[in-house]
């Protein structure tokens, strides 16, 4: 298990793996925002949550059409499932693997961005944790309609179509958790649902993802 | 003698073509009656004028496209436990059925909306969550379409639909929580409150039958041309082997 | 421990291919697939492998490393961390070994994007001595191997027949093993059915 994670970290940082890709991704979204709807900070400060939460979700699911189609590609998903390890947990770790090279440096980063799109000062905090929390929701998720697309010659746009209203509750539990961050409202309710939606994904969607990739193989 | 019998496809096909024509029948004589009784023979709304009359299209198809995702997802759950081809088939057949009933909901629903609450479109949760409801119709029907095996077509949009449900279970308390709605109440409800008068409620309940049968209709029809092309596959490539 | 398959049927595409297809392999056996192209060799391997389940019959057996045709081959990693890899993940150690057993020692850190052909597949080759499995089942093992690599991937097989392993070989070319069986899939192509009740489009 541990080699896997070591392996797909290894691949992605290698020259061609694509890291960094959805962070430049990210910040061309935040810098594109502002250019649309105008300057003005007020503005800017009231759609800042939703503008970070929709960038991060986009930067998300570039890379999510790779999981599994290259291994499954040249070969490498059938010895998988020949391995003696489960395919639930391929499917946990491939998503882990995603999530620390998409999620964790996009959370890392989103401060900063955060200043592009003044962010009340309160908010910056919230917008850190609810990232933190939301974004293996994300890979998890999106890791189940890779998972479903493996076989596809071009998965990519449809892939997005299964994955994106998935998306819906995390975006919308986490964007309410970032903005009642940023005007000091009680925050506990969205943040429990946050959660839970990121650990029932991480409970149960490797199991269906596992499923789908075994029907794929046939 | 047991209810499986009828997933056997050539048992469902002869059942099925015995059912269809009363089926039918039924659905265009409760829509028809249902439509004119409600259109014609009720008063106009106090409030709402004749505008009100269009919950007789909307209600019915806004609960078919909900009841739609229900039948996939029993479908699905029947072909994955027990291997049953005409219940993955009929899933298939119903879901663009089920997303034409709530592209029908949404649309009458914005053509009713307009005059009541002066905007074509409102953010409303209910509105919301049935627009997000057609997105995953639309996910579904493209992952059909995109696998060329049909088991594992049937396999994976199986998958997909139960943790579609799920997902859209969650969207719609989601959106309830993000917002609060314009949308008026359930329209029918059997512990009263905030519902249509009976001078509407009669006529409602015929549409509904009629949308529920004309559901069925579609669907038997479509599940016949599913298992019908299935068999022409089968046909051509036994012509091709020999 | 004797792999015995009895009364095996398996389909591609919907389509069942072959049917009936019993035998029995010992350790220190090799047994070679013969048969026309489509015949069913590779969906028979792959059922074995258990990536698609079989149609009808029943296998006993341990657990088998499997040999497709692609390589599993990662591009942007060395052939020592392609090897290692598996090597981890199967819980073995002797990736050495295999590197010289397969003759990759000089090329262990070279990328695996700059191999040739040939040299790609001894890579792929490699990984069934850091498989840990007993049984090895092979489809093509020798595609694009030059003669040279041929006779190397003979003695390994050898060597692992010598150590109590097994194997099942889909191939058309001799591998210059006199001690092998060979089985012709021929007899055992699926007879259609013509009953009328369409039963195949619901196989």
């Amino acid at each position: 298990m541990i080699a896997l994670l070591m392996r797909d970290l290894r691949l992605a940082m290698r020259a061609g793996g694509g890291f960094g890709l959805g962070l430049a991704f990210f910040l061309m979204v935040v810098v594109l925002v502002p250019l649309g709807v105008g300057p003005e900070f007020a503005v800017l400060r009231r759609i800042a949550p939703g503008v970070l939460w929709v960038g991060a979700l986009l930067a998300c699911l570039l890379s999510l059409d790779r999981l599994f189609a290259l291994d499954f590609e040249d070969g490498s998903l059938e010895l998988l499932a020949t391995a003696p390890i489960p395919m639930e947990g391929v499917v946990a770790i491939k998503s882990l693997a995603h999530w620390l090279v998409t999620g964790l440096p996009l959370t890392l980063i989103a401060p900063v961005l955060a200043l592009l799109m003044n962010l009340a000062p309160e908010g910056y905090v919230w917008l850190v944790v609810a990232l933190a929390l939301g974004t293996p929701a994300l890979s998890v998720i999106g890791a189940f309609g890779a998972a479903l697309t493996v076989g596809l010659k071009r998965g990519g746009l449809l892939l997005s179509l299964l994955v994106l209203p998935m998306y819906v509750p995390t975006l919308i539990f986490g964007t309410e958790v970032v903005k009642r961050g940023a005007v000091g409202m009680e925050l506990g309710t969205p943040l429990l649902f946050l959660a839970g939606v990121t650990l029932a994904s991480m409970a149960l969607l490797p199991i269906a993802a596992a499923a789908a990739i075994r029907a794929n193989l046939k | 003698m047991s209810i499986w019998e009828y997933a056997n496809p050539k048992k469902f096909m002869q059942t099925s073509a015995w059912a269809l024509p009363w089926v039918a029948g039924l659905a265009i004589i409760l829509l028809l009656g249902g439509l004119i009784w409600g259109f014609f023979l009720t008063p106009d709304d106090y409030k709402q004028g004749s505008t009100v009359k269009i919950i007789y299209l909307h209600v019915p198809s806004a609960m078919m496209g909900v009841s739609a995702w229900f039948m996939m997802l029993a479908g699905s759950l029947i072909w994955l436990i027990r291997r049953h081809h005409v219940s993955a088939l009929a899933a298939k057949a119903a879901a663009p059925v089920g997303l034409t009933f709530t592209l029908i909901g949404l649309v009458t629903g914005a053509i009713w909306g307009q005059p009541m609450w002066g905007t074509w479109w409102a953010w409303d949760p209910r509105l919301t969550s049935f627009l997000i409801l057609a997105l995953f119709y639309l996910g579904y029907i493209a992952l059909w379409e995109a696998i060329e095996d049909p088991d594992t077509a049937a396999d994976l949009t199986a998958i997909l639909c139960i943790v579609g449900s799920v997902f859209a279970f969650l969207s719609r308390y989601a959106v309830l929580f993000w917002s609060q709605g314009l949308h008026q109440g359930a329209s029918l409800s059997v512990v009263g409150g905030d519902q249509v008068d009976n001078v509407y409620g009669a006529p409602l309940v015929a549409c509904i039958a009629g949308f529920v049968l004309l559901f069925l209709t579609l669907v038997l029809l479509r599940t016949r041309t599913e298992i019908r092309s299935r068999r022409i596959k089968a046909l051509l490539a036994r012509e091709r082997r020999v | 421990m004797d792999m015995v398959a009895t009364n095996l049927a398996v389909a591609r595409g919907g389509q069942r291919v072959l049917e009936g297809v019993s035998f029995r392999l010992t350790p220190g056996e090799v047994l070679v697939l013969r048969g026309a192209n489509g015949i069913g060799k590779t969906t028979l391997l792959r059922a074995l492998a258990g990536l698609q389940p079989f149609e009808a019959g029943k296998v006993v057996a341990d657990d088998m490393a499997y040999a497709g045709h692609a390589n599993g081959v990662k591009a942007m990693l060395t052939v020592r961390e392609n090897l290692g890899f598996w090597a981890a993940v199967n819980g073995v150690a002797e990736v050495e070994a295999a590197l010289t057993a397969l003759d990759l020692v000089t090329l262990r850190d070279r990328r695996a994007a700059d191999l040739s052909a040939g040299q790609k597949r001894r890579l792929a080759l490699a990984r069934l001595l850091v498989s840990g499995r007993m049984v090895w089942l092979l489809d093509e093992p020798t595609v694009s191997l030059d003669a040279a690599s041929v006779a190397l991937f003979g003695a390994v097989l050898r060597g692992h027949l010598v150590r109590g392993g097994s194997a099942l070989i889909a191939t058309h070319i001799d591998l210059g093993l006199p001690e092998a069986r060979e089985t012709d899939l021929t007899p055992y192509r699926a007879v259609q059915r013509l009953d009328g009740a369409f039963d195949e489009a619901f196989a």
